[in-house]
């Protein structure tokens, strides 16, 4: 609704004379200082004396100084029509609020104001408001605002205390400096005395000049030789006649609208003859009739970009290239650009429907609305890619009916039981508490799983791996997508929480991930090594809030547990039952159960390499010779936490050995932050 | 051919006056000729037989300057009359922008003005040009001569003009309607302009 500055109103292109000099150095003055001079300001001039101009100038400048400026160019009945609007859509507060927020209100004829008197209160209101607020409000008008009918006694007096000026017609100087100014400006070059002929004829409304000095221009460009000033005269309305009758009255400015300027209409009526005395004026009128029908068409354009630019508006997408192409006069290829800025809609649009089902919450995204920045709409979904990738699940292998119970750990799975069958609801959170190899991990992702069967993606990973993730987003400054994708998980179980210590972003990420995922009754699970009051280097926060569900521990896995797990191994890779090779492996010294497991494959391998079926006699063999072992038994088994299994040594656990540093570069970067 | 090219700014519109044999198309363009300053006319083309019926076509030139920032150029054309020039005709009307059809006002020429118009349609038919698509005005010519011998606009018009285009009552030889017509044709082919023809 608001017109946007005619960039060639500006002050530089403002010709400035006596009559006008004081309305454009108030100008300026309000321009450089807004709300702090003269406020409001108010011009009048009768039409085509450049008012326009001048407002547009006082917000062209006003910006120039300051980019920062809301400047609002509107003219009454934008503001009558935009207020009408507001009221009918129930708006009526937004309205008022919206001109409130505006550093310079320029606002044009306000001579039709008369007889409105529910406008009158609201740009009494408006003024007041802006006057307070120290923000800048510039009116124009017909006439001083004491002649508009019927206009409020307060408005008037609003208006007098700022600065209440006229801009009277130009007098013959001005007239020739102005048209020698925009025949400069058309390229089109005339003799001194062509120009000062159009000035003397007394066209004192600057619009009709300018109409004047572009009949000239349209016949010079026809003609082959230089316009006279005779010429020029009768071109721009007078007669030859009366010229020396003319000269002298022009320059007393008159009251009236000046001598009727009837342009030309029909030059085939009082030819030019600019060329040879047979006059080629059939040729003339038809040339300047092609020429007005070209100059239409070509401008065709301007009315296509223009209607896009509404069309796109109100479909919120912004439309600035086409408002740059408005500003230019002449586009190579308007329907080319018009073309490319629709192809640029569609692919926001195609980028917009896909981000859209990924994350709903895009749909009033920003993001999308700007044709000129494809990059930032496929950044925004690039973004929401990541977001909706699913979180690390937990590892399919480990399934809860595939845990050997007993009597020992019977709590621990009954409780496990319990928060898979009502997760969020039962233990939230579930902490499992255990010391190496009692099957922590095991459980942890079997439980993950027995959650996953319920819908919804499960974030199953290892503190380590949890910390990385963040290194790694916060190097590619994506944490907000990261930190997304954990909050979409409708259970969240974190390996060996203890790791976290002294981590103290992680530890951040993770307390207001814990509340996140809390608030909305979503199962959290993690397992430490050790009790958590033992646990250093953690925020008291958040071990408070582990505290607060359930802390359970897991029991040393007894030799029984050990017994029928590798039996069940010898059984699922054998395909037959042994017991005497089960005993005999379980019963030898091994810290875990996965070193009895690494024993029992070791015994496997030798058989195959042998030739022979395993047996108790084998693996008495093989694992009794010690000097053969040693190679077989370096590799830690197939998937462990990157946790290795203790030898009977007593020496420093390897088990605690981290074998694979997530990338040394990158803690660093994190301690460094 | 292309009427608008954006990137050289240049609108070029190639019109051809169409019509029966002595219906007065090559008078229009010699009317045209002489009232165009010189600098503007290209060399008048005219291949005549000896008695001065067009043989092959005419061809005029006109520069009409910048406008709005477009080099304007009018090319006019005419083609042969006789119905034995077919060939001919078929090639000046290729790429055509615009089409002046020249009717002959004396009733006795009624039914070569209809042959013409159905030949014109066919030969921008196998053109793959609809005659629909394509601005095309009317000239009714030597309205000067006795009113018995002619038949009005407003018969001419009902007899050729029935998709109502514009048309125009002239006397190319004396020039009364010959730019009016020119003008119409025009205004005609720049308004697709607007219509998005801008192939560059």
């Amino acid at each position: 609704m608001t017109v946007t500055l005619n960039p060639l109103y500006r002050f530089d292109t403002f010709v400035v004379g006596a009559s006008n000099r004081l309305a454009v150095t108030a100008a300026k003055a309000v321009a450089e200082s807004p709300g702090t001079v003269y406020n409001p300001l108010f011009i009048y001039a009768r039409p085509g004396l450049g008012k326009t101009h001048l407002l547009m100038a006082i917000g062209h400048a006003a910006r120039a100084i300051n980019p920062r400026l809301v400047v609002e160019y509107l003219t009454l009945d934008e503001f009558v029509e935009a207020f009408h609007a507001a009221i009918a859509a129930g708006h009526g507060e937004a309205y008022r609020k919206r001109f409130l927020d505006v550093d310079v209100l320029l606002v044009d004829d306000v001579q039709f104001l008369t007889h409105r008197r529910e406008m009158q209160a609201e740009l009494l209101r408006l003024t007041d408001a802006l006057q307070v607020a120290n923000r800048q409000i510039v009116l124009t008008s017909d006439r001083p605002p004491a002649e508009i009918e019927a206009l409020d006694e307060r408005l008037i007096r609003r208006f007098t205390g700022g600065l209440i000026i006229d801009v009277a017609p130009p007098d013959y100087e001005t007239r020739v400096a102005i048209l020698r100014r925009k025949a400069e400006e058309r390229r089109a070059g005339f003799d001194q005395d062509v120009l000062e002929a159009v000035a003397a004829l007394g066209i004192d409304n600057v619009r009709e000049l300018l109409g004047a000095l572009n009949r000239l221009v349209a016949f010079q460009a026809v003609s082959q030789t230089p316009l006279t000033a005779e010429q020029a005269r009768m071109l721009a309305g007078g007669e030859s006649g009366e010229t020396a009758e003319r000269a002298e009255p022009a320059e007393q400015p008159s009251g009236q609208a000046g001598p009727a300027v009837g342009l030309v209409s029909n030059a085939s009526a009082s030819p030019p003859t600019p060329s040879s005395p047979s006059a080629p004026s059939e040729f003339d009128d038809f040339l300047s009739e092609i020429a007005a029908t070209v100059a239409q068409q070509v401008d065709a354009w301007r009315g296509r970009v223009k209607a896009a630019i509404l069309r796109w508006q109100g479909e919120g997408f912004r439309t600035a290239q086409l408002e740059a192409l408005l500003e230019q006069e002449m586009v190579a290829d308007p329907a080319r650009a018009l073309r490319e800025f629709e192809e640029d809609i569609e692919r926001l649009q195609s980028l917009r429907s896909e981000a859209v089902a990924l994350a709903p919450e895009l749909e009033g995204s920003t993001a999308f609305r700007d044709p000129a920045d494809l990059a930032a709409a496929e950044e925004a979904l690039r973004q929401a890619r990541e977001e909706g990738a699913p979180p690390p699940a937990p590892s399919p292998i480990w399934r809860l009916d595939g845990l050997v119970e007993t009597a020992a750990n019977r709590v621990v799975l009954e409780a496990v039981r319990a928060v898979a069958a009502e997760p969020g609801e039962r233990y939230n959170p579930l902490v499992l508490i255990g010391g190496p190899a009692v099957g922590k991990t095991h459980l942890l992702h079997a439980l993950g799983n027995a959650l996953g069967e319920r819908g919804g993606p499960i974030a199953c990973l290892s503190a380590p791996e949890f910390t990385g993730e963040l290194i790694e987003a916060i190097d590619r400054d994506a944490v907000a997508a990261w930190r997304a994708r954990y909050r979409r998980a409708s259970a969240f179980l974190l390996d060996d929480v203890h790791l976290i210590a002294d981590k103290d972003r992680t530890q951040e990420e993770l307390f207001v991930l814990f509340n996140v995922l809390i608030g909305s009754s979503r199962q959290l699970v993690f397992t430490s090594s050790g009790p958590l009051a033992e646990l250093t280097g953690v925020e008291a926060r958040l071990r408070s809030r582990l505290e607060g569900g359930l802390v359970i521990e897991l029991p040393q896995p007894g030799d029984a547990v050990r017994e029928r797990v590798i039996a069940r191994d010898i059984e699922a890779k054998l395909g037959a039952a042994d017991p005497e090779l089960a005993d005999y492996v379980a019963s030898r010294p091994a810290g875990s159960i996965r070193a009895a497991q690494a024993l029992l494959q070791r015994v496997l391998e030798a058989a195959t390499e042998r030739g022979v079926p395993p047996s108790a006699a084998l693996a008495r063999e093989v694992l009794e010779e010690p000097a053969a072992a040693a190679p077989a038994s370096r590799r830690p088994a197939a998937r462990s936490s990157g946790i290795v299994p203790a030898g009977a040594a007593a020496t420093r656990s390897r088990e605690k050995m981290v074998w694979e540093w997530p990338g040394l570069a990158d803690r660093v970067i994190e301690e460094w932050r | 051919m292309s009427l608008v090219n954006f990137t050289a700014r240049e609108i070029t519109c190639k019109i051809v006056y169409y019509g029966p044999g002595r219906s007065g198309k090559t008078t229009n363009l010699q009317y045209v000729y002489g009232r165009v300053p010189e600098s503007r006319r290209g060399r008048m083309v005219s291949l005549a037989t000896q008695t001065d019926r067009t043989l092959f076509f005419d061809f005029l030139p006109l520069e009409l300057g910048t406008i709005s920032g477009f080099t304007t150029k009018f090319q006019l054309y005419t083609v042969p009359g006789q119905s034995y020039y077919n060939a001919t005709r078929k090639l000046v009307l290729q790429g055509a922008d615009g089409v002046v059809f020249v009717g002959d006002s004396q009733a006795r020429r009624f039914d070569d003005n209809l042959e013409s118009l159905q030949n014109l349609q066919d030969n921008l038919l196998a053109q793959g040009v609809d005659i629909r698509q394509l601005p095309v005005v009317f000239q009714y010519n030597k309205q000067d001569l006795p009113s018995d011998l002619i038949l009005s606009h407003e018969e001419m018009d009902d007899a050729l003009n029935f998709r109502a285009v514009p048309s125009f009552a002239a006397d190319a030889l004396h020039g009364s309607g010959v730019f009016e017509t020119l003008r119409g044709i025009s205004e005609a082919v720049l308004k697709r302009l607007a219509v998005g023809s801008t192939v560059a």
